[in-house]
């Protein structure tokens, strides 16, 4: 075969030499070794600065909200600006921060090293998938810029269709930013089926496997069908085509059932992650085997299935038919099975464990009770009859708060936390994190435990004041806002403490060991942080991810094989 | 083991590891593409259950003609990419340039006699929403008009990604970079283009003639 002279031509084949045995983060220089980099670490990297970013961008726009609200009239910013924060807000955090914060960021860097694979299946689309972010970021940043989108971050017809704000921008950019999360979804599957290291089963896959694989469904699935629904809006916009508006035609509900035919499931490839991320914290700090592996791993994909077929609960109050809601209101009900399940799992693998209070394990706690709180308030959403009281009140944005940054955000933490050390190569302050862990929770709960309480007096979501509600109410709305509000500074200040000490570890933190934490996962095999190529030897997995429970002294010839390189 | 086999990628173990990564990479992207399509179906079946008799006196207004043949050059090109592929297989690296090029030939000629469509429909303002100036049909023409020039419209950029998706695949061919051991992205071009084509298959009974 003439096969000896396209060795030049694809340039597909990357020398085994020594180049690749440095650390990740040193081995070559300068700003497009980084930008132009098919590693995945350090596209992982890039990730999580960019959504870091976006966190702070948007969580400075919510404290925006919360200052207005601290008193009942409208004084601080204008109504236009109000609602063109909170949208922002919402649209910010949603595209830019949490679907992409687990997933690209954390899952990129650690994905591989876990499977003990040298890279993702597609490393160019991954590089991709990370340059198509930065360009829909662009379009969202650039309505922020050109006077902002008032519409809330659904989008909702027909207001989307006639408001005059930049909503076009502000639609390219989350349709861009689609694709951007289709191509991590896909390219972690396949890593998933196809680059697990020898020995490693499904069943001895670590379980944030098993979540990723379930987010990666539902990317693909979804995600397209917010593609043509963003881009049927654009075109209901410039040429009035008539299938959303009703005056031209079309239908405002069509629009709903389309929107949230994604935005459902989309809240599951925000949570799935996160619950990925709890099953390895928690057995890692509290050592010990995880209680219901497989039934933590099967509720994953059950998690993955019935989140599409449960949309309509965002609609009972829509005008949708009787029995279309009850049917998604039974449905919702059926997506509590396989969550109850991993949470019933998780808090019986603390039994009895060895269990260390510290950073990533306060965070896998705080997790568990503000989850379980945001789970259980969605079952007064689904239920048909208090819906109709609660829909459009502070109870929804408490609820999905809980869910989505008491549930996501929280575990996010932990898992920075959790593999800070592993990536960076660098130990935090422990007496900081756990402050701040132990902060964040309080500020939490203070922040939005009160919204549950404005929400169930009948206060109504996205209003910009609330001084002409009867005078019965105004004394308790007054409180709970002002409470609210309070929290979220507690919380916002010790964000930006997490901030500096992680940053400050970057350059006097103490180095990180190889497995700080006694992991038994394949990341903590090789080196902190890990060299360019992952592992020295390709890593045999001989052993379970959280085969804790081994007698000492017969961990030897259990170890994996990265462990006996010379 | 790397320098008999110049198109493995460093991260996969061995050539059998990296053509079933990257098909079954084409598998979800090809479902991606399925709902993405499906969306603008959903779409399509509420305006036939809202405007019944609109679309069925809108349609009178596309060419018949034209599409029918839109829909034989396609499936020609179908079998022509088929036969590429199969090409491949056997190492007939003459014989998979000739099928690529006809079939990139093919996939131009759907897109010249769209192209006198099209301007037929923009001469005679036969046009999606506001835009719509013509008169004489009965209800909502625009909204026909707008899913008409939305769906084909779609269709016809995958076309166009396929064409030059092809292009590259035909220059590589060129290169000889395929061999019997090493032909997958001949094979996931192949099954791109018969998702554009059995899309085409789907909107040509559902636009042209709706009964
Ligand atoms: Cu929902």
């Amino acid at each position: 075969m003439s096969t000896t002279d396209t060795i030049e031509n694809t340039g597909a084949t990357h020398s085994h030499g020594s180049h690749g045995h440095g650390s990740y983060l040193t081995s070559s220089k300068g700003l497009l070794s980084w930008a132009f980099t098919l590693d995945h670490k350090r596209i992982g990297l890039m990730y999580l600065c960019s959504v870091v970013l976006f966190f702070i961008v948007a969580g400075v726009l919510a404290l925006g909200v919360r200052l207005e609200l601290m008193t009942p009239a409208g004084d601080t910013f204008s109504p236009d600006t109000y609602n063109k924060m909170f949208t922002l807000h919402g649209a910010i955090m949603i595209f830019l921060f949490i679907i992409p914060s687990i997933p690209a960021s954390l899952g990129n860097i650690v994905l591989p090293l876990m499977l003990g694979a040298k890279d993702v299946a597609f490393p160019r689309l991954n590089l991709a998938s990370f340059h198509i972010y930065v360009i829909g970021a662009c379009f969202l940043l650039y309505s922020l810029l050109a006077g902002g989108i008032d519409t809330g971050w659904t989008f909702y017809t027909p207001y989307s269709s006639e408001s005059g704000t930049a909503v076009v921008s502000a639609l390219l950019g989350a349709f861009i930013l689609g694709f951007s999360s289709i191509l991590t979804g896909m390219n972690f599957m396949v890593t998933i089926h196809k680059l697990r290291a020898p020995g490693m089963s499904w069943t001895k896959m670590p379980l944030i496997m098993w979540s990723m694989y379930g987010t990666g469904l539902m990317q693909i699935l979804a995600t397209p069908v917010l593609a043509i629904t963003l881009l049927l809006l654009v075109l209901e916009r410039t040429y009035g085509i008539g299938i959303f508006t009703p005056s031209l035609g079309g239908d405002p509900v069509l629009f709903q059932h389309f929107f949230w035919f994604y935005s459902h499931p989309a809240v599951y490839i925000m949570i799935l992650p996160a619950m990925g991320v709890i099953s390895e914290l928690i057995t890692v700090h509290s050592q010990k085997n995880i209680f219901g592996y497989k039934a933590i791993a099967y509720s994953s994909l059950a998690i993955a299935v019935i989140s599409f077929l449960v949309w309509g609960h965002h609609m009972f109050v829509s005008g949708q038919s009787e029995i279309a809601s009850a049917v998604f209101s039974f449905l919702t009900f059926a997506v509590a099975v396989p969550t109850a399940i991993k949470v019933f799992s998780w808090v019986a693998t603390l039994y009895r464990g060895s269990i260390v209070l510290n950073t990533p394990m306060l965070y896998t706690l705080a997790f568990l009770a503000l989850f379980t709180i945001g789970g259980l308030t969605g079952l007064f959403l689904g239920t048909l009859a208090t819906d109709v009281h609660l829909h459009d009140t502070y109870f929804v944005v408490a609820h999905f708060h809980y869910v989505m940054m008491g549930g996501t955000f929280i575990a996010f933490l932990g898992g920075l936390h959790h593999w800070w050390p592993k990536f960076t190569g660098k130990q935090y302050n422990e007496a900081l994190g756990r402050f701040c862990a132990v902060m964040i929770f309080l500020g939490f709960n203070v922040t939005f435990f009160s919204q549950f309480m404005l929400g169930s007096q009948g206060m109504p979501r996205r209003y910009h004041a609330y001084d002409k509600v009867s005078a019965d109410l105004l004394p308790t709305f007054e409180m709970w806002h002002r409470t609210s509000s309070i929290g979220s500074f507690i919380l916002g200040s010790a964000l930006f403490i997490v901030l500096f000490y992680l940053l400050h570890s970057l350059f006097r933190g103490k180095p990180a060991a190889k497995n700080p934490w006694g992991g038994k996962t394949l990341e903590w095999q090789t080196e902190s942080p890990p060299i360019t190529h992952n592992f020295a030897t390709d890593p045999v997995c001989e052993h379970g991810p959280y085969d804790f429970d081994v007698i000492e002294g017969a961990d030897d010839h259990h170890g994996q094989a990265a462990d006996k390189r010379g | 083991m790397s320098s008999e086999q110049p198109f493995l990628h460093h991260h996969f173990h061995s050539a059998a590891q990296q053509s079933a990564s990257a098909k079954l990479g084409m598998w979800f992207f090809l479902a991606q593409e399925l709902l993405f399509f499906g969306g603008l179906f959903v779409a399509y079946a509420f305006v036939r259950f809202m405007y019944p008799e609109t679309m069925l006196a809108a349609h009178e207004y596309l060419d018949v003609n034209m599409g029918a043949i839109n829909t034989a050059i396609l499936i020609t090109s179908s079998l022509t990419m088929a036969l590429g592929v199969r090409a491949a297989q056997i190492g007939d690296q003459r014989q998979l340039r000739l099928q690529l090029l006809a079939t990139i030939l093919l996939a131009c000629a759907f897109l010249v006699v769209k192209y006198f469509e099209y301007s037929h429909k923009i001469h005679v303002g036969l046009l999606p929403g506001r835009l719509f100036a013509a008169d004489g049909i009965a209800g909502k023409p625009q909204i026909f008009f707008a899913l008409y020039f939305t769906m084909t419209g779609l269709h016809a950029l995958h076309v166009i990604a396929g064409i030059f998706v092809l292009g590259w695949i035909y220059v590589r061919a060129g290169r000889g970079e395929f061999s019997p051991a090493y032909y997958t992205p001949v094979e996931n071009a192949g099954l791109y283009w018969h998702l554009v084509d059995l899309i085409w298959i789907f909107l040509f009974p559902l636009l042209y003639l709706v009964r």
